[in-house]
């Protein structure tokens, strides 16, 4: 097969030039190892934050108070909080909300925790029962608050096992007594640890019941004499039914709040869903835009390839003038500096794969990263298309330039 | 001579050179046919246009003026494929500077026609390997240039020029770099393959080696100011030492025929030419 033994003249080629080969080869190398790396960061890290976001549940709703205008900018429109515990009686009947099935309150704040000698600061948030299911919490130890402590309004938390390793030197502290502005809480149950990731960790949290945490911790304003809340959960009955579950919530607030037709919500729903869809978003254009930087080194490597190409066929000009006077086509010029450049920007595409691997081992082996390094099929295409294509387009032009050379005048050149 | 039965025929060939403001006429006005089979040597001084004559018959260049047929076919005419396929298939060509690749080996030189010529690798190294042994040079096959002498190199060149059989050797000063003794041999090889049929066109400043052709065309100017046959070639007598290594270093190569000796006259002829001052 002919095409073969152009490969052998350009191997021969690239092996007698070392140096300058090798050069010509590091913009492609580094191109195509920046893009790789970049994209597996990007697909890694989205990867973990979508499931860690799934692994929450994906059929919850959350309505949090204020709106959110059509460009995405929280609104400031209501200075007044009109979410409340009203609100949450309402739409916690079934009979009005068919595919809801369950409507978690939640009151929350930063506060100080003191056991003995030790603080810690924390994210408090007063609750009901219901929240460790829509939530899925796991317990390492004990319970979550019960129906009878939230009615009753038990002086009792939960806690995350950081606040638990911050204040006692250990995660196995049911029993134990904490203080909250001097009052003393009975600790009744410890959370897992969370996943690995920040992101909806509650290893810092802490849980009391909501009329708890309204009354005697925040004082929490009211609103036409309820409390309010700062968001309220909701489970909807199936992944099929979020968007239904969400209409009757939006239904029953909009009427309960006597907004008017034309009046925006004063509350913002976002469910699980839309959640997961603006991680992407936000992930993908992030590495779609880190991406094009490292595309642009990848051309500049082309035109790196184009420059030596030129100067190979100038510093050649003589051996094209021998080929073509011993019976070379213009053609078979054209395919020898074509695949010669090919070769280049293939074997320089391989080196960056290889080398975008070798940073992907390394980052898995940084302890407490808590993402790896995804490098997948297409990626792999698409770096081998592209140092390809780069090799076919920037070896194109000096390839025609030598077959242009006329054999005689190619033959005298110096 | 009638035109078609010609190899080549050139009818008021013109090479004008631009060299900025001023032209150089390199050829002028040249007419010459060569028939199949013909031995011609090319005498004239440097810079008489000899190399540019040889360029335009071996199709690497073409005439600013004037007509050019190879096997009839008008060079003007074909196109860059056929042009390189005729010199690829037709022409043999000796350059005047080697013109060897610096870093490949002697039978990859050799073999370079081939490659284009579409020869299987294993049939191309083998006739590659063939050519140099015919030259001489089959223990040297693996050596690069910088690795052989002046005439070794040459030698080189001319095994790549026989590779592909062609009808038609064009030599451009072949014995140059040659010693007296490598020079003879290579002139028994082009004359056993001239016997063979190849037609033969060397330029060459050597007279004796000018003698031996059948025809001498001596140039001045960018003109052909002399063409003459001469009845018979003569043939050389080596002495036995080179005798010997030439039939064992090129393969059994038997001497030509012995002919009788050229005219006096004629070589006379030739040496006023070369050497009559203008
Ligand atoms: N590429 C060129 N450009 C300009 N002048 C040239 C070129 N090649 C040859 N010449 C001129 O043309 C004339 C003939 O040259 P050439 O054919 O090489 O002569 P020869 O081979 O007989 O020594 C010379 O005057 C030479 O200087
Ligand atoms: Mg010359």
């Amino acid at each position: 097969m002919k095409l073969l033994r152009y490969f052998r003249v350009a191997v021969d080629s690239i092996a007698s030039h070392k140096m300058r080969s090798g050069l010509t080869m590091l913009g492609i190398v580094i191109g195509v190892a920046a893009v790789l790396t970049i994209l597996g960061i990007g697909r890694g890290a989205s990867a973990n934050i979508l499931s860690e976001v799934s692994s929450q549940g994906t059929t919850r709703l959350t309505v949090s108070p204020g709106s959110v205008s059509s460009d995405g900018v929280a609104g400031a429109g209501g200075s007044v909080q009109t979410l409340t515990m009203g609100d949450v009686a309402i739409l916690s009947n079934p009979d009005l909300h068919s595919d809801v099935t369950q409507v978690v309150p939640q009151y929350g704040g930063n506060t100080q925790l003191v056991a003995g000698s030790n603080n810690t600061q924390i994210r408090m948030t007063g609750t009901t029962a219901a929240y460790a299911d829509v939530h899925n919490l796991k317990l390492a130890e004990g319970r979550f608050l019960t129906e009878d402590e939230i009615s009753q309004r038990s002086s009792v938390i939960v806690i995350g096992t950081t606040v638990a390793t911050d204040l006692f030197g250990r995660p196995q502290v049911v029993g134990e007594s904490v203080r909250i502005n001097g009052e003393p809480f009975t600790v009744v149950g410890v959370l897992k640890k969370s996943g690995n990731a920040e992101f909806g960790s509650n290893d810092n949290s802490g849980f009391i019941p909501i009329g708890v945490a309204q009354g005697r911790i925040f004082d929490a304003p009211r609103y036409r004499g309820e409390y309010t809340v700062t968001s309220i959960s909701a489970d909807a009955a199936s992944e099929e039914r979020v968007d239904a579950a969400e209409r009757q919530i939006e239904q029953t607030l909009r009427l309960r709040h006597g907004l008017a037709a034309d009046d925006d919500n004063d509350f913002t729903i976002s469910t699980q869903a839309s959640l997961l869809e603006t991680i992407n978003t936000i992930t993908s254009t992030l590495t779609l835009l880190l991406g094009s930087i490292a595309a642009i080194s990848l051309l500049v490597g082309g035109i790196g390839i184009m420059n030596i190409m030129l100067v190979s066929v100038t510093e050649r000009t003589k051996e094209i003038g021998l080929r073509k006077a011993l019976g070379a086509h213009n053609s078979d010029v054209l395919l020898q500096f074509l695949i010669e450049s090919l070769v280049l920007t293939l074997l320089g595409g391989l080196i960056g794969i290889g080398i975008s691997y070798g940073v992907a081992l390394l980052v898995q082996s940084i302890p407490n990263f808590n993402f790896s390094l995804l490098i997948e099929n297409d990626a792999l295409a698409m770096a081998l298309g592209v140092s390809a294509g780069c090799g076919l387009l920037f070896g194109l032009y000096p390839a025609i330039r030598a077959t242009q050379l006329d054999p005689i005048e190619a033959l005298r050149y110096e | 001579m009638t035109t078609s039965s010609a190899l080549i025929d050139m009818q008021n060939a013109t090479k004008i050179y631009q060299m900025g403001e001023t032209n150089v006429l390199a050829l002028n006005n040249v007419s010459l046919s060569i028939a199949q089979g013909e031995y011609i040597a090319i005498i004239g001084t440097s810079g008489s246009g000899k190399s540019t004559l040889m360029n335009i018959i071996g199709l690497l260049d073409r005439p600013t003026d004037g007509v050019y047929r190879i096997r009839g076919q008008n060079a003007g005419d074909l196109t860059d494929s056929q042009l390189a396929d005729l010199r690829n298939k037709e022409i043999g060509f000796v350059f005047q500077q080697f013109n060897l690749l610096a870093r490949a080996s002697a039978w990859r030189q050799a073999e370079l026609p081939l490659f284009y010529a579409n020869v299987s690798r294993s049939e191309s190294r083998r006739r590659a390997l063939d050519a140099l042994a015919q030259v001489g040079l089959a223990e040297r096959a693996d050596h690069k240039p910088e690795e052989l002498s002046g005439g070794q190199q040459q030698r080189v060149a001319i095994a790549r020029a026989l590779v592909n059989r062609p009808s038609l050797l064009l030599a451009d000063e072949p014995t140059g770099a040659l010693d007296t003794q490598t020079g003879e041999e290579v002139m028994a090889l082009f004359e056993k393959l001239h016997q063979e049929g190849l037609t033969l066109v060397i330029v060459t400043h050597d007279r004796e080696i000018a003698e031996r052709a059948r025809r001498v065309l001596t140039m001045r100017d960018g003109a052909i100011i002399s063409d003459t046959r001469q009845a018979a070639a003569q043939t050389i007598e080596l002495p036995p030492a080179s005798q010997a290594a030439a039939n064992g270093r090129f393969n059994g190569l038997s001497q030509p025929a012995l002919t009788p000796l050229p005219q006096p006259g004629a070589i006379a002829k030739v040496e006023e030419d070369i050497y009559e001052t203008a």
